[in-house]
């Protein structure tokens, strides 16, 4: 069985299976927060208190909440596509939860000789080389743009003309950020001459090895990622798909009780993974002074933060502003990062 | 274990098309057809070639059928068609056409049986060299092809203020 390495296949699929489920736990314990915390700090930013009745400083609000969504009546409308209504909310959240099978976590450890490499789909052989899938990037990229289907397929099925405006928006917003971001994306290729999200970190050791500091391009891309990710998981201030002001509650208007939780939590698990990618192309991934799991969280942290501060700061773009931005801003402008990234590169060698 | 997850990974894209082709609802016909793209890239995955199936979920079921999404719900077509099957009279030529296609593919597919060379993962290196180098000057070709067409429909879709 060589695509196990030298490893015993009984330690290969215990080490996988370990890894996957705290990866897992790890990421609904900080969808769950994810949620408490954001509350406190934009209450924190309006002057107001936030969550504070359920437990010491609010903090069993994230179970509170779940309890009663699980509790709540399930309605699925009468005149619903029910087929795409089930399968909407499900479509959503799993593409949320896989991408993080390829995000590099951590440094390799070793444990009684053998080599586990902190990445859910990788694995060491006995020499210690680590291989994981060589086309990481783009499967993330895959991940996201199959996000999609989830809230236009419940915006189309609910039968409602608010869900449908929110699905039609979501689709037509999620094309146009695709692009500019996976073209930002490409600038952190030209660097790496890899795909493989291990060869990624592995080059950005030190704190000046970090793409977002190699050049003034690739700081310039690295925004206009983050930016864009933002826009394809439709936080504020791309939040169209669901604006309250003027759709209600956009595509999940018409769910209810576990369906609505699972699009809830696909819009945390999506923030999670966004940060997440954000920190392992362009900010270093696991390197810094901490041990390295710990360099990691705390870069998803800080990111999750400053999601939550913008969604505080900005008021939601129009639609058109939202179209203008996509196609006449950011994608000639990370045409330009692309061609000013190679000249760099050549210059500088 | 890769010959059964092979089997298993054709009859779902074989059942994915067939339901997309044969459902009325155009919607719930994408989905198959996305599911049926999702096992064609494992499909591609097994046979060594990891960026053809990551191209075949980004562009095919990311972007193009998005698209078709975006445009059913736009002209609110996300209904089953009224319109009765096709009769005999008008399957008959399409079939006869796809009848010659597929004797002729089985002809050169029974005529050149080898098993692809699996041994090897084609990584995006050798992909690229083999597309800008080898095929460079065709691909440029391509693309300028693509351009007009784009710039042509712009034109034929500008609105006409000046009459």
């Amino acid at each position: 069985m060589d695509i196990f390495g030298d490893i015993p296949w009984y330690i290969y699929f215990a080490a996988m299976i370990l890894k996957v489920l705290v990866a897992f736990v790890f990421v609904l314990l900080t969808v769950a927060y994810a949620t408490y915390a954001e509350r406190k700090l934009i209450g924190f930013m309006q002057v107001r208190i936030g969550p504070n009745r359920t437990g010491p400083i609010g903090l069993l609000q994230p179970i509170a909440d779940g309890i009663k969504l699980f509790f709540k009546e399930e309605i699925i409308p009468a005149q619903a596509s029910k087929f795409a209504f089930v399968l909407a909310p499900l479509v959503a959240l799993v593409p949320a939860f896989i991408s993080f099978a390829v995000i590099p976590f951590g440094d390799s450890i070793q444990i009684a000789g053998y080599k586990f490499p902190l990445q859910i789909a990788a694995y060491a052989d006995k020499a210690g080389t680590v291989y994981d899938l060589n086309i990481g990037v783009l499967y993330i990229l895959a991940m996201a743009s199959l996000g999609v289907y989830g809230i236009v397929l419940a915006g189309w099925s609910s039968n409602s003309k608010y869900s449908l405006l929110g699905g039609l928006r979501a689709s037509a917003q999620m094309i146009s950020y695709e692009l500019a971001a996976g073209l930002a994306i490409v600038c952190v290729f030209m660097v790496s001459q890899s795909l493989s999200l291990q060869a990624i970190v592995a080059d950005q050791s030190g704190l000046f090895g970090w793409y977002i500091f190699r050049n003034p391009f690739l700081f310039v891309a690295g925004i206009i990622f983050f930016i864009c990710s933002l826009a394809e998981i439709n936080r504020t201030p791309f939040d169209l798909p669901e604006a309250e002001t003027e759709l209600v509650s956009g595509f999940c208007t018409e769910y209810s009780s576990m369906k609505y939780a699972m699009f809830f939590m696909a819009e945390y698990a999506n923030m999670v993974t966004v940060c997440a990618v954000m920190t392992t192309l362009f900010l270093g991934g696991w390197h810094g002074p901490l041990p390295s799991v710990l360099n990691f969280i705390a870069k998803v942290y800080v990111l999750m933060f400053v999601c939550m501060w913008i969604r505080a700061t900005y008021p939601r773009y129009r639609y058109d502003q939202l179209m203008k931005l996509g196609w006449k801003v950011f994608l000639p402008i990370t045409l330009f990062l692309i061609m000013g990234n190679a000249i760099w590169m050549t210059l500088f060698k | 274990m890769e010959a059964y997850l092979f089997y298993i990974l054709a009859v779902v894209t074989v059942i994915g098309t067939v339901m997309a082709i044969t459902e009325q609802h155009p919607v719930h016909a994408i989905v198959y057809l996305v599911t049926s793209f999702f096992s064609l890239a494992m499909i591609f995955f097994l046979l060594s070639a990891p960026l053809i199936a990551m191209f075949e979920v980004i562009i095919y079921a990311g972007a193009v059928m998005v698209l078709f999404m975006f445009v059913i719900m736009m002209l609110d077509l996300g209904r089953p068609s009224e319109a009765s099957r096709p009769f005999l009279r008008r399957w008959a030529l399409p079939m006869l056409l796809g009848g010659i296609i597929l004797v002729s593919i089985v002809t050169v597919a029974v005529n050149h049986i080898s098993s692809p060379d699996t041994s090897r993962m084609i990584s995006i290196n050798d992909f690229s060299v083999v597309l800008f180098r080898k095929y460079g000057v065709a691909i440029e070709i391509i693309s300028m092809q693509l351009l007009f067409a784009v710039v042509g429909a712009l034109y034929l879709g500008r609105k006409r203020d000046d009459r």
